[in-house]
């Protein structure tokens, strides 16, 4: 493999950790649930899922056992913020720190161990074409579903009954409640369904992209999947345009180092976050634009009483 | 007389609903008939739109029962309500600004699109309730969205149907062709619920009425057989206080406050933008701003207040006391003699969880409450005090938390908090919106004995009686830009009703997607 | 039947008082599940946990060694917070203020002058400051979420410090650890006690609590920042200025946490390396919430998680915890803290349709 193509192949493969985890906060959010946990969730997941691999030997188990833990720690928010009432970004800084302390705990008889990296798909035929075959077409077969996925979300988000009950209790709660929709049972949802896909992302950092546990390996990817989803302005379009961006800068120490250019490391390895930054400031500059394409009553409580 | 008849379509025995601070219904009795326009009546307060609530499933009962004709039935949420063939329209409405008409719908009701649209037509026709399906909300006028809240009942099974103060938010105009249509629906079977304050308007449409007043019922009578007099008595249960209005002449020759060629983009697409606003308002004279809601109201009270600085308007765009003030924020513009009511209480013109106290150290810090930065508690709950008492103002004194005032109470409170800063020009929006009547009456008579000793004022209402009432002149508000000032005595309210609609005035402004309801004549 | 929070007319002061014991009381509940699940001993963990750290003099001092940091940073948080300015970037800013103050003793290795310490605390409290006016500007200018902005620069802020201590500042001397040179006695704090870390910057944290607890109960300006977080229209209302609230409490937090990183680098520490925060800016988050957002209330809650650091210490060593437990324990703190602290401003109110109330209508 070339530089450009191993580049671009692994662009592919790291952005799907960032997509994953982002089409999870995006439904979440989509209900008015700001979770800032992700990166707890994450943590708990990758650890979870990691060592679950490494004692089955099965992706497939790792998986379904992160995509669980990831569900449970959702859970813990989801309680906190929806049943409870409480601030939800404190609530999500709260799971965000109890999930890294716990990631640590699950995975700590596992340290620096690895398990064997899951196997690609080659698509027939595709996957032979020079270059773009095994730039596009030679990737886990995870790569595939969550793109699939992300356009299944952004479909059903904008057509389904679902999709509109779900941006309801999003933007006016009192009126959702008012036509029926039970605006807790709608936001736990959401909520579980983020914590699944921050499940699955972990899964896919620990035992895909890079088939390893180390403690902090998750290195604020939950948070950029939370920035992601203000870069895409609640748009999955933009989000997987986003994720990839963000994939791609991500390689930039490994590129550079395998390039032997003569920059400091740290500055490279500083990249993801310095993007973030400008990024962030360049979207929200218009901040009209932006609260008209964030959900209404984005990180509001719904404790059920009269509006005014 | 056959069975259906004597048997009530709803009934309700005793029901009870209870909040921390009141009991907002207190073991009500209610009968509907079929076929009927019932009158539920009452001040601000009185626990209307609480029932209609229970009634709709939205809130759940503490105590009673509810029978569906004849039948025991529990309604504990919306769906089993809409089964039954109970619609509510809500006072503030429950569609969603970013969807369409026909999106909106089939969150309730089931069907694909495309039928739906169809019957959305269908029915607009057959009611004379027209509105485009594929519209978005934010589009829509006030108006329209009601019909496209009616017409959602309508594609239901619709035995029963609740509008919550629908007229409050419609011209003159509009009140008679949604007269016709409720009308209409009777004849075809229909039960309607009718909750209103307006004294009026119950004797004109409803065939019964039942009165609330502090939770309670006080009686169920026909309204055509009462004078409004009588209906106010069992409202209220005195007589509406009167307020003395006399005419008064302008105090100065110069306008205290004077807007010339106002205009601002709003930067949020479903906002109104303001375009050449011209204003002026003199001591010793009250000023009106009519009109419907959400036709620049928000946006200029903003831009007035110094809330909003952020349209870069040339500093001579607003001058008060003959300062160009457009770029000072609302700090400075209060130093120079000007004060502002807002129509949020809680949230805006006052903090909720802090207490009376702190809310005056609010806006009224300069009267003495600070000793280089330091906060002197004695000054700040002294200045409460007065307030409290020289406002009337109910509630366990300065410590009291903002919250847990009534609205009523709040409102003279925080109007009383700004008075007091001895204002030499005052501004109000919405004055007396969910105000009980007591406190209404009291509000306005504190603004004609200003107006009396030289303050300019202005009042942004939707109230039409309201502002006939206090007004001097009056302005009309729509789609951003003002009607030109009508003397209060030369004017009807069909006159301003015809500057709500847009068919009065310059020939140019002519009314935008909003096919009439008075077509239908 | 169900159940339901009821909104409370006036918050319960009752209740707000129990939160804390409620809270350390679920925490320990939880931890000692897990603990069973580990296979560590409950009874010897608790023991290391909250008894072992008070059991000799040294010890107790090291408690307070811990215990100023976490002070000063959550006292300024606490003040963020309250205006519902989000940063939870205090690490970042305290690694700033740490590489800033260590300037003075990395260039001027043969100094001994007097000025060294007193320099040191005014580039530490810039670093931070410095740090912190980076998230100010970008919030206020361009809008964007600080919390994602503090938090981003954390990170930059720690490759900093790498780079540094990798590169440039790295100790000639020091076998290619990364670390910079021991620091003077001129450039560290003295000790309180023959023996002991703990030394006399424990009296910047009590000064500058005393100087927060001031500006919030007695200033005008504490007032203004509070409206601001409790009702921002009420704040734009009154004309107070939001931007203002950000720029201070950013510049606040910066200012603590550059001074707590620069104490710990002229203090126990003695240099500049990898690990001189600790984790005391996130710590300090929870210390913050812990003590009620309250002046007084975060000098109980700092000594607390104080008490905590150290028997994790204790409790590795005797019962065999991981560490990771502790950082468990801080989260579950923070999530129970939270959802018990609603029953101060709500009360359950049980549902039964059609059958008398015996919830009473409080009054």
């Amino acid at each position: 493999m070339t530089t450009i193509e191993f580049f671009l192949a692994g662009t592919m493969s790291a952005a799907t950790v960032f997509l994953l985890a982002a089409l999870g906060e995006l439904i979440a959010e989509k209900s008015g649930m700001l979770n800032l946990g992700v990166e707890g969730m994450m943590a708990v997941s990758a650890a979870a899922g990691f060592v679950a691999t490494y004692e089955t030997g099965s992706h497939l188990i790792g998986f379904a056992v992160a995509g669980f833990a990831g569900i449970i720690v959702s859970l813990v928010y989801a309680t906190v913020a929806i049943t409870f009432l409480a601030n939800q970004v404190a609530t999500g800084l709260a799971v965000g720190i109890l999930g890294l302390g716990l990631s640590a705990l699950i995975g700590r008889k596992h340290e620096s161990l690895t398990v064997a990296s899951a196997g690609n798909v080659h698509i027939p035929m595709l996957s032979d074409i020079p270059l773009l075959g095994p730039v596009l077409f030679q990737h886990n077969i995870v790569v595939y579903l969550t793109l699939a996925t992300a356009v299944a979300i952004g479909y059903c988000l904008k057509y389904t009954r679902l999709g509109l009950a779900i941006r309801s209790v999003g933007e006016n709660p009192h009126a959702a409640q008012a036509l029926g929709y039970s605006v807790p049972l709608i936001r736990y949802g959401a909520v579980v369904f983020g914590g699944l896909f921050a499940g699955f992302a972990g899964a896919y950092a620990s035992t895909i992209y890079t088939p390893l546990w180390a403690d902090g390996m998750i290195a604020g990817r939950g948070w950029i999947a939370v920035a992601l989803v203000v870069f895409g302005t609640w748009k999955t379009g933009r989000i997987i345009l986003g994720a990839y961006l963000f994939g791609m800068v991500s390689l930039g120490e490994l590129i550079a180092q395998s390039l032997g250019a003569a920059v400091p490391s740290q500055l490279l390895s500083s990249l993801p976050y310095i993007v973030t930054i400008v990024v962030l400031a360049i979207i929200s500059t218009n901040a009209a634009r932006l609260k008209l394409h964030a959900p209404f009553a984005l990180g509001e409580s719904y404790d059920g009483s009269e509006s005014r | 007389m056959s069975e259906a008849t004597t048997t009530p379509l709803l009934s309700l025995r005793k029901v009870t609903k209870r909040y921390p601070a009141l009991i907002a219904n207190d073991q009500i009795d209610l009968d509907v008939m079929s076929g009927s326009i019932h009158a539920v009546l009452g001040e601000n307060g009185a626990g209307k739109s609480t029932l209609m609530k229970l009634i709709y499933g939205v809130i759940e009962a503490d105590d009673g029962e509810f029978y569906w004709e004849g039948e025991r039935v529990d309604l504990r949420n919306t769906a089993t309500a809409r089964r039954l063939g109970i619609g509510m329209v809500f006072q503030h409405f429950s569609l969603f600004e970013t969807l369409s008409v026909v999106e909106n719908i089939s969150m309730t009701i089931p069907g694909n699109r495309k039928e739906l649209a169809k019957r959305v037509l269908e029915l607009g026709e057959t009611f004379h309730l027209e509105v485009d399906p594929q519209a978005s909300v934010h589009s829509l006028s006030v108006g329209e969205r009601q019909r496209v809240e009616i017409i959602r009942c309508l594609l239901q099974d619709l035995k029963l149907l609740i509008l919550d103060e629908p007229t409050s938010v419609l011209p003159p105009q509009h009140v008679r062709s949604l007269f016709d249509a409720l009308r209409k629906l009777q004849s075809k079977g229909v039960s309607i619920l009718y909750i209103s304050h307006k004294l009026e308007e119950i004797r004109e449409l409803c065939d019964t009425a039942t009165i609330l007043r502090g939770g309670k019922v006080t009686g169920a009578v026909n309204p055509n057989e009462k004078t409004a007099r009588e209906l106010a008595t069992l409202m209220i249960g005195r007589n509406i206080p009167q307020i003395e209005a006399r005419p008064h002449q302008r105090d100065t020759d110069e306008p205290v406050l004077r807007i010339t060629k106002l205009s601002a983009q709003n930067p949020d697409p479903f906002g109104t933008h303001l375009t050449d606003i011209d204003l002026s308002v003199f001591g010793g004279e009250i000023v009106g701003i009519a009109g419907v809601s959400g036709n620049g109201q928000q946006e200029l009270a903003r831009i007035i207040s110094g809330e909003d600085l952020s349209h870069n308007l040339p500093v001579s765009t607003i001058e008060m006391l003959n300062e160009p003030v457009a770029s000072l924020n609302a700090t400075e513009r209060r130093k120079l003699g000007f004060s502002f009511v807002p129509e949020e209480r809680l949230g805006r013109g006052a903090v909720p969880p802090m207490k009376l106290a702190q809310n005056s150290l609010l806006t009224a810090y300069d009267k003495g409450m600070l000793n280089r930065g330091f906060i002197r508690k004695d000054q700040v709950n002294d200045y409460t005090s007065k307030c409290i008492e020289d406002f009337d103002v109910r509630c366990s004194g300065t410590q009291a938390s903002a919250n847990s005032l009534s609205g009523g109470n709040l409102q003279k409170f925080i109007v009383g908090r700004e008075l007091m800063l001895k204002p030499k020009l005052i501004f109000l929006s919405q004055p007396t919106w969910g105000v009980d009547i007591g406190a209404a009456v009291a509000i306005r008579q504190h603004l004609l004995n200003l107006r009396d000793e030289g303050i300019a004022i202005l009042v942004i209402s939707e109230e039409l009686e309201e502002l006939f009432e206090i007004c001097d002149r009056l302005h009309v508000i729509r789609n951003g830009t003002l009607s030109p000032s009508l003397i209060t005595a030369d004017v009807t309210p069909d006159d301003i009703g015809e500057y709500m609609i847009g068919t009065a005035g310059a020939p140019g402004d002519a009314p935008q997607n909003e096919p009439e309801f008075a077509n239908a004549h | 039947m169900h159940i339901k929070f009821e909104r409370r007319i006036e918050y319960s002061k009752k209740v707000l008082l129990a939160v804390p014991v409620i809270t350390i009381g679920l925490s320990i509940l939880v931890s000692s599940i897990l603990l069973t699940i580990l296979g560590k001993s409950v009874p010897l963990t608790m023991y290391s946990f909250f008894i072992a750290p008070f059991e000799n003099f040294y010890s107790i001092t090291e408690i307070f060694l811990k215990f100023g940091p976490l002070l000063l940073i959550a006292q300024a948080l606490a003040v963020g917070f309250r205006a519902k300015v989000w940063n939870i970037g205090a690490e970042g800013q305290m690694i700033m203020g740490a590489v800033a103050a260590s300037a003075v003793p990395v260039y001027l290795v043969e100094s001994t002058s007097i000025f060294l310490l007193p320099a040191m605390l005014a580039l530490g409290a810039l670093g931070g400051m410095g740090w912190a006016a980076i998230a100010a500007f970008l919030r206020t200018r361009f809008n964007a979420n600080e919390i994602l902005v503090t938090l981003m620069l954390t990170s930059i802020a720690l490759q900093i410090l790498y780079y540094l201590l990798l590169g440039p500042w790295k100790d000639p001397m020091g076998f290619n650890f990364p670390q910079s040179v021991m620091f003077q006695d001129e450039a560290l704090f003295t000790p309180l006690f023959q023996g002991t870390r703990l030394n006399t910057s424990i009296i910047i944290p009590i000064l500058f609590t005393i100087a927060v607890w001031i500006f919030m109960e007695k200033r005008f300006g504490g007032f203004k920042l509070e409206v601001g977080g409790l009702a921002p229209n009420a704040a734009t209302y009154a004309g107070f200025s939001a931007k203002g609230a950000v720029w201070s409490s950013l510049l606040l937090a910066g200012f603590a946490a550059g001074l707590a990183g620069m104490s710990e680098v002229a203090g126990p520490i003695a240099q500049l390396q990898r690990s001189i925060t600790s984790g005391y800016g996130y710590s300090a988050i929870i210390v913050a919430y812990l003590g009620a957002l309250h002046p007084l209330g975060i000098i109980f809650a700092a000594f607390f998680l104080a008490v905590i650091q150290i028997g994790g210490d204790v409790a590795l060593v005797s019962a065999d915890v991981p560490i990771s437990a502790v950082h468990v324990f801080q989260g579950l703190l923070l999530v129970f803290y939270l959802a018990t602290y609603t029953f101060v401003n709500y009360r359950l109110r049980i549902h039964r349709p059609g059958v008398l109330q015996s919830a009473k209508v409080s009054s």
